[in-house]
Formats: C-alpha cells, sequence, structure tokens
C-alpha cells in the first residue's frame, strides 16, 4: 500500500460521513451559538435576530467580573492542588509494578468517568450532618457534634480536586512513563536521595509537562458545573454555572451564549498556550 | 521479452534521488542479489518491482508486458519483508494460505497446499501454531513459504536474514538458494551483506548513491570489479595508486611491476590487489620494499601489514604457507600483473 | 522509602474512596435516611432501580442513549482515522481537530451550542438529538484509541497482503480490521461509559422531555433525598469499572492511556 493523496474523488469517500456529521453538528451548532449572543433578547424566553453588542456590554458589571474572578482562581487553586499531589503520585505509579498500575488505571478511569451529578452526591453526602465525615470525628473524640461541612468553599474545593485528579494523573501518566529511569538511577549514583532525586532532577525535567497539565486541568476545572451549584453557595458560582443557569433558568440564551463564546476565548487561548508548551517540551 | 525488464528507472522523494536512471534484465529463472551499503537504493528499486513505491521515470516490465502502473495486489508477485511481517492475529496455516485465501481458492485446496509449503520448508504440522510463538528461523521460513503460495511470476526478498543470528543466517542462505534452483523462479534479494550476495546470486548488482556500479556473476564481481567503489566494498582489497609509463607500463610504490599494463599511457589510478594475491619474499630483486607494522593471527588464516611507499598494503596467507617475518622487519612484496585489477580513476 | 510510598498510595486511595465508601453505605440503608454508618442492611435500593418505573425508564434510556450514542461517535471516528492513516491529506486534519474540540472544551459550551442549534432547528427535545449530541460530544474518545491503533499497525504488514493480491478493500477487511479491533473495542466502551454519566449536555439537550439516569438523580437531589440515588452511584461506579476492567483483560491500558514503553 503506498501511502499517498487522494488520486480520485471516490478516494474522499470515506471522509463523507464523519465531515458531514462533525460539520453539521458542531460546527453549525457552534457558530449558531455564536450568532445568537449577538441576537436581541425577548421576554419570555425568545430571541431575535440582531447584531447587538449588549451580550458582551454586561461583562462590564461588578457582578460578572465577580464571577469572572472565582471561576479563575477556583480553577487555578483546583489545578494546583491536582497538579502538586498528581506529580508524585504518577510518578510513583509509573515506577509500580504493571498489574498495580492497571488496578490504578481502572479505578481512575471509573471515578473520572463518573457522571459529576454523582460526585456532587457522593460529596454532599460525605460532608452532611447525618452520614457525613463529622459523625466519624464524634465518634473518635475530635468533635463535640456533628455538623454540616456545606455549603461552603472547601467543600466545592474538595470536590472538584476530586473530579480533577484522576483526570491531572492520566494526563501526567504517558510523560512519566516515559521519563527515562536512569535519570534518576544517575541522581542515586551520585549522592541525591530519592526524594532529593525527585525534586532535583524529575521535576525540572518535566517543567513543561508540568505546565502543560496545569493548564489542561485549569480549563477541566473550568468547565465544572454543578458542584459548585450542588457544594457552594451562590457566591461560589462559576461561569460554567452561570452559563447553564441564564440558558436553562433565566432562559436568556444571547447571554449564556456571549458567556460561552468568552469561554471559548479563554479556553483555546490557554489550550493554544499549552500547545505551545508541549512543543518547546519537544524542542528540548 | 520474458523475465524482468527495468529501464531507466528513477525515483526522487523531494529533491533527493534515491534511485538515478537504472536499468537492469533479470532472465527468467536467475536469481539476483541487489547489494550495496545503506541507503544506496536498493530498497527503493525493490519496492518499485514491487509497485509499493512508483517510478519518478522510466519502465518496468514483467513478461513482456509493461507493470510500472499496475497496482500492487495485481502483480503476482511474493515478497518477504525485511519485518518479515507476518500477520500477528492469524497462524501459520492461515498466514500461508493468505494469498489462496483472497483469490477465493477453495478450502481443501488450500489446506493441501498449505502441507505442501509446511513440508517444503521443513515444518510439517505447524499450520495451527501462532506466528508469535516461533523461533526466528521458523518465522523466516513462514514468510518465506507464504510468499510462494501462489507460485509466483516473481519472489522477492528484502533483507531476508538480516534478523537472524551469523550461523543460522549462513544456514539459511544455502537452503534458500537450494530452494530457488528447485523452483527455478525468479528471484530478487536485496542485502548489504556481501557473504550473502556471493552465496545465492547468479548475477550481483551492485549499486552505490542510486546507481548501478556493476552487474555481474559473484565470481566476476570479486576478481574483476568495474571500479574502487566494487572492489573495496566487495571483500578486502588494497587499493594502491599507480602510474603508467609512455609504454602504459605500470609503476606502483616506486616500483615497475612486469606484465601489467595501463588502458593508456601517461594514465594514473588505483590497482586493486586481493590480499591472498600479495606475495611476501625477502626484499630487493624487483619486489616493492616496505616493513612489517602488524600480524593479525585469525588462526585459520595469517594478515600481514606492510607499510610501503607511504601506502600500507595488507597479505593474506594460509598457516601453512606463513611467512617466516617479525615487526619491523624489512620485507618485499610481490604483486602478481594476472589478479591485479588497474581501476581508471 | 516503600514505606512513605505506600502511605502516600494509601491517602489518596482514601481520598478517592471515602466518598464512595458512604454513598455505598447508605444505599443499604434499611429506611429511607440519609444515615452513615448505615442503619440496617437492605438491597431494596437497588431493587428500586429496576422495579420503580421512573428509575427503571431513566435506566432504560441512559441506557439505550449511551449504546446508540457510543456506535454513532465509532461510526464517526472509524471512517475517519482510517483516511488520516491511509491517505496523506494534511488539510484533513482539521477534522481531527473538531473530533477533538468538544472533549477538551469546558462541555458547557458544547451543550449550550447543540441546545442552540436544536432549538433555531425546531427540533429541540426530540430523543434522537440526545444521540447525535452525545454522537459528536464523545467522537473524541474512540478517534483517540482509533488513531492510536493505526498507528501501531505495521505498514509492510499492509504492503504484503498486497504483494499477496490483496486490494485496499480487501486488505481493510483481512488485516486491518482484526488489527484494530481492539481499540474498536475500548474506543466504544469509553463513549458508552461516559455517555452514561453524561449530564450537562443530556440536559441542555432533552432535559424536559427525558430523563436519563444523571438527570434523574440531579431532579431527585433537588426535590429531597431517596437512597436509590446511591445505589445507582454504586451500579455505575461497579458498570465502569467493570467495562474499563475488561479493556484492561483484553487490551493493553497502560498503552491505550499512551504510555508507549513496551518493557514495562
Amino acid at each position: 500500500m503506498r501511502r499517498e493523496p487522494p488520486q480520485r474523488l471516490s478516494d474522499y469517500g470515506p471522509l463523507l460521513f464523519p465531515a458531514g456529521m462533525l460539520t453539521l453538528f458542531f460546527v453549525v451548532p457552534f457558530a449558531t451559538m455564536i450568532a445568537v449572543s449577538f441576537f436581541q433578547r425577548q421576554q419570555g424566553g425568545f430571541y431575535t435576530p440582531a447584531f447587538v453588542f449588549d451580550n458582551y456590554a454586561r461583562f462590564l458589571s461588578l457582578f460578572f467580573g465577580k464571577v469572572l474572578g472565582f471561576s479563575l482562581f477556583l480553577a487555578i487553586a483546583v489545578a494546583i492542588a491536582c497538579v502538586v499531589i498528581g506529580i508524585p503520585f504518577t510518578y510513583l505509579l509509573s515506577r509500580s509494578r504493571r498489574s498495580l498500575q492497571i488496578v490504578w488505571l481502572v479505578a481512575l478511569l471509573s471515578i473520572l468517568s463518573l457522571s459529576e451529578v454523582m460526585i456532587g452526591f457522593a460529596w454532599s453526602t460525605l460532608f452532611s450532618r447525618t452520614a457525613g465525615i463529622t459523625n466519624l470525628f464524634v465518634w473518635l473524640g475530635l468533635m463535640e457534634q456533628a455538623q454540616a461541612l456545606t455549603p461552603s468553599f472547601g467543600a466545592v474545593m474538595t470536590a472538584m480536586t476530586y473530579q480533577a485528579f484522576p483526570y491531572t494523573v492520566l494526563v501526567l501518566y504517558p510523560a512519566l512513563v516515559r521519563l527515562d529511569p536512569t535519570l534518576t538511577e544517575a541522581a542515586r549514583t551520585l549522592g541525591a536521595s530519592p526524594v532529593k532525586a525527585f525534586f532535583t532532577v524529575v521535576v525540572p525535567a518535566l517543567r513543561n509537562t508540568i505546565l502543560a497539565t496545569l493548564i489542561m486541568v485549569f480549563i477541566f476545572a473550568l468547565g465544572s458545573y454543578l458542584l459548585p451549584q450542588l457544594l457552594g453557595r451562590p457566591q461560589h458560582w462559576t461561569l460554567s454555572v452561570l452559563i447553564t443557569d441564564q440558558a436553562i433558568y433565566q432562559s436568556n440564551m444571547p447571554f449564556a451564549a456571549a458567556m460561552a463564546v468568552f469561554l471559548v476565548m479563554v479556553s483555546l487561548a490557554l489550550v493554544g498556550l499549552s500547545l505551545y508548551a508541549g512543543q518547546q517540551r519537544q524542542a528540548k | 521479452m520474458s523475465g524482468l525488464s527495468i529501464q531507466n528507472v528513477t525515483k526522487q522523494f523531494g529533491t533527493f534521488t534515491a534511485v538515478n536512471d537504472i536499468s537492469l534484465s533479470v532472465p527468467d529463472g536467475t536469481f539476483v542479489c541487489l547489494l550495496g551499503p545503506s541507503g544506496c537504493g536498493k530498497t527503493t528499486l525493490m519496492r518499485m518491482i514491487a509497485g509499493l513505491d512508483l517510478p519518478t521515470g522510466g519502465s518496468i516490465a514483467l513478461g513482456g508486458s509493461d507493470i510500472t502502473k499496475v497496482p500492487t495486489h495485481k502483480r503476482d508477485l511474493g515478497m518477504v519483508f525485511q519485518s518479515l511481517a507476518l500477520f500477528p492475529h492469524l497462524t501459520v496455516g492461515e498466514n500461508i494460505a493468505y494469498s489462496l485465501r483472497i483469490r477465493g481458492t477453495p478450502k481443501d485446496v488450500q489446506k493441501k497446499r498449505v502441507e505442501e509449503l509446511l513440508a517444503m520448508i521443513h515444518l510439517p504440522g505447524f499450520a495451527d501454531r501462532s506466528v508469535n510463538k516461533l523461533s526466528g528461523g521458523q518465522r523466516q521460513r513462514v514468510a518465506i513459504a507464504r510468499a510462494l503460495a501462489i507460485s509466483p511470476k516473481l519472489f522477492l526478498l528484502d533483507e531476508p536474514l538480516s534478523a537472524l543470528d551469523a550461523k543460522l543466517r549462513e544456514a539459511m542462505q544455502v537452503e534458500l538458494r537450494q530452494l530457488q534452483q528447485r523452483l527455478g523462479i525468479t528471484t530478487i534479494v536485496v542485502t548489504h551483506d556481501q557473504r550473502e550476495a556471493m552465496t545465492m546470486a547468479d548475477t550481483v548488482v551492485v549499486m552505490n548513491k542510486g546507481e548501478i556500479r556493476q552487474a555481474a556473476a559473484p565470481v566476476d564481481i570479486y576478481r574483476r570489479p568495474a571500479d574502487s567503489f566494487v572492489a573495496d566494498f566487495i571483500g578486502q582489497t588494497n587499493l594502491l595508486p599507480f602510474e603508467a609509463d609512455s609504454a602504459r607500463r605500470v609503476t606502483v610504490l616506486g616500483q615497475l611491476i612486469d606484465g601489467l599494463y595501463a588502458p593508456s599511457s601517461g594514465a594514473k589510478g588505483l590497482l586493486s590487489v586481493r590480499p591472498e594475491d600479495v606475495q611476501i619474499t625477502a626484499p630487493g630483486n624487483g619486489a616493492i620494499s616496505g616493513t612489517i607494522t602488524f600480524i593479525r593471527d585469525l588462526g585459520g588464516a595469517i594478515e600481514t601489514f606492510v607499510e610501503a611507499g607511504g601506502s600500507q598494503v595488507i597479505a593474506v596467507s594460509s598457516p601453512r604457507s606463513r611467512p617466516e617475518v617479525s615487526v619491523g622487519q624489512g620485507v618485499g612484496i610481490r604483486l602478481d600483473p594476472e589478479t591485479s585489477v588497474v581501476l581508471a580513476k | 522509602m516503600t514505606v512513605l510510598r505506600r502511605l502516600f498510595f494509601f491517602a489518596v486511595g482514601l481520598f478517592l474512596a471515602l466518598p464512595l465508601i458512604v454513598v455505598a453505605g447508605v444505599s443499604v440503608n434499611q429506611r429511607q435516611t440519609l444515615a452513615f454508618p448505615p442503619q440496617g442492611f437492605s438491597l431494596s435500593w437497588y431493587g428500586q432501580i429496576f422495579t420503580n418505573a421512573e428509575w427503571r425508564n431513566a435506566l432504560i434510556a441512559s441506557l439505550t442513549l449511551a449504546a446508540a450514542s457510543a456506535l454513532l461517535a465509532l461510526l464517526i471516528a472509524l471512517p475517519l482515522a482510517w483516511f488520516l492513516w491511509r491517505r496523506i491529506a494534511p488539510w484533513a486534519n482539521i477534522f481531527q481537530l473538531l473530533g477533538v474540540a468538544p472533549f477538551t472544551l469546558p462541555p458547557v459550551i458544547t451543550a449550550l451550542g447543540l441546545l442552540t442549534f436544536w432549538a433555531t432547528t425546531g427540533l429541540y427535545g426530540q430523543p434522537w438529538t440526545a444521540v447525535i449530541s452525545h454522537g459528536i460530544f464523545f467522537v473524541t474518545l474512540p478517534l483517540v484509541t482509533l488513531s492510536l491503533g493505526f498507528s501501531a499497525i505495521d505498514r509492510s504488514l499492509v504492503e504484503a497482503a498486497a504483494t499477496m493480491g490483496a486490494d485496499d478493500r480487501t486488505v481493510f477487511r483481512t488485516v486491518v480490521l482484526p488489527l484494530i479491533l481492539p481499540y474498536l473495542v475500548s474506543g466504544y466502551a469509553f463513549a458508552f461509559v461516559l455517555s452514561l454519566n453524561e449530564y450537562i449536555v443530556a440536559y441542555m439537550t432533552v432535559g424536559f422531555t427525558m430523563e436519563t439516569l444523571p438527570i434523574k438523580i440531579f431532579n431527585a437531589l433537588r426535590y429531597g433525598y431517596t437512597p436509590t440515588m446511591a445505589s445507582v452511584t454504586v451500579l455505575f461506579l461497579l458498570v465502569a469499572a467493570v467495562i474499563f476492567g475488561l479493556v484492561a483483560r483484553f487490551g493493553d491500558l497502560p498503552k491505550l492511556l499512551g504510555a508507549m514503553a513496551e518493557d514495562k
């Protein structure tokens, strides 16, 4: 078989269905959303075609600024927490027995695929007064009385870290598995302790990977829409929650669309940045 | 005309010319080795014969009909790949029967043919084994059997033995040659191993930098190399600069060699002398004078390194005719005009 | 070092398992109370998933949606991945990018895009729109596994088949398909499990006309508590673990997840 450019029109045949589907049901909806972001909102959940910047102008309010600021802060906090725990964990995992790796990978995949609804429910249960972790503390004598730990920022933060952690590990895993094990061995022969070797050899060697992972996890956390709603107070709502809220409950599609377009911009800029970081890594 | 005929074939990859205007004809039933260093274009030439790459220019004909643009699957070939390319999802028998199966050959005919071929490669009863559980030599044989299942017009092998260890490789060379002679099939092998080429081929085609440097029988390639590349690539040789006088008589390392003539007067060039044709004698009396610098005793042969006139000359002798010399000793070197080959520069 | 490492693994494992242990605990409560440790023991809340019409319908809806949309995702990904592997057509990589985009961007964006699209075309609320929406949203998974599968095929195998007389179609049927089958299955499995658990896209496209299990749980959460939520969560976790376990058993999971080191 020669791998060559398509010769005849029929060679393009296989591309027809995928290209058609992706164009019709991804590109067109995307374009529709962008169009709607410029539409005029009608009372009662409808909108009329127009070309106005009103929906974008609303970004300039203090309320929106607060939501955006909090979203970014939360996503950064989650990304840092995940990467800080994730790197040593993934490093140790990649150096473990293959069978142990597989057990962990299956578990991580299962949790990663677990519905955000279910993760939210599970944590709200763990943080509840009647069935929560505080009962354990009471039993251990650490606390006087069981109490609810939600809604709170800590609960949102914990649950989001929980949700993003498996993702972090799976993003880091390929890079860490491929990391030359003789690097740390060389450091060890030169007198570095395992922990010191990890910090002086592994971490610097992975600088760009770590940066790219931080960005990926940041975007992942930015997409969380239910956990802030289920476990936080209204001031803990993020941009994703606000978009859902505007689209479904306030029936303000144009504003929701404008915020979504904004979110795409932020994400794309960050994806670009992570790709750039990845290229830097390749170039090294 | 029958057989394979390659005419003015060129292959360019971008600005790089992998094969440059090659013409070659391979008569029916002959065994040809394409021999050369890596990157010489031999594999590209074979891939074009197989239709796996298309020539940029020129034509290829098989059995009198032009196949230059015929897709690979319509060429009735048998090919053994360097990686062997055995299908990991099929058994030994299924691998061998593949070309029959996709041609819709009846099951019982397939089965019979597989048994025949397994017997031919000395692996009877292996049909149901997994190819992943075979040894290197066994995989090799299965790949050969698979390529021969439809009795192809042309049998191509791309570095077929390179994955085997030295001993097994030598044995397989003999086996492959015997098999080819029994079947009388036109065969082309790509190799970078000159011993392999010498063992198997009727014709050795020496290639370098996309061009054929010489195509001849193995003995001729060895005895009468066409140029210094061939002389140097095939076996071991001493390449010594010479000068010819007005009577075309040749002077090497300051010594006129009686009976050796250059193609034209005043010519300069290289003389190729095989180490086994270099004789070490007492100095003087018309011999080239030199000094022994190193003696390598390999048991089966002794190599004597002589420094003479700024060049190094290696002489090989058998243990029985071992010269009584030692390092640092001044000696004479005699070249036989019969076995010395004059190569124009 | 090993002690430290075990301790670290244990801590991470505990963090990951704790909410699930509590959920598993509350799912076996005797009565409809949110209590842990469980009071009494009963599997009736698992029975509820199948006997209660509402939960059963949601389960059926989820399974149907997951099965159909994963199939659609595969049907989009397979020809695309094959084309990109078979042909030299750099511009076609744009579709690869389009296939990976929905999964890389925050899900709310894809969900909202599809919502505006279905609303504009007047098809909003039709159950099959959810199949297409999920099919597009999860096309990334089979696309990634299949691209990996294709790149793992030694091209000389395909060339060998061609020298033995196989045309493109025969090569695909007799060599390529058997070799990428594990990647096909795992791609389907990934898309299936994720579709089963997906909430926001399903909610935005068919949330008012159809209840999948995640939507059902979310709605139930707003109106109070029933232990069936817990039992469904445990059930889904088990389903995911079994499916990924099978993928690991019959395929090379570390390799699928991007670890190319063969010697490990």
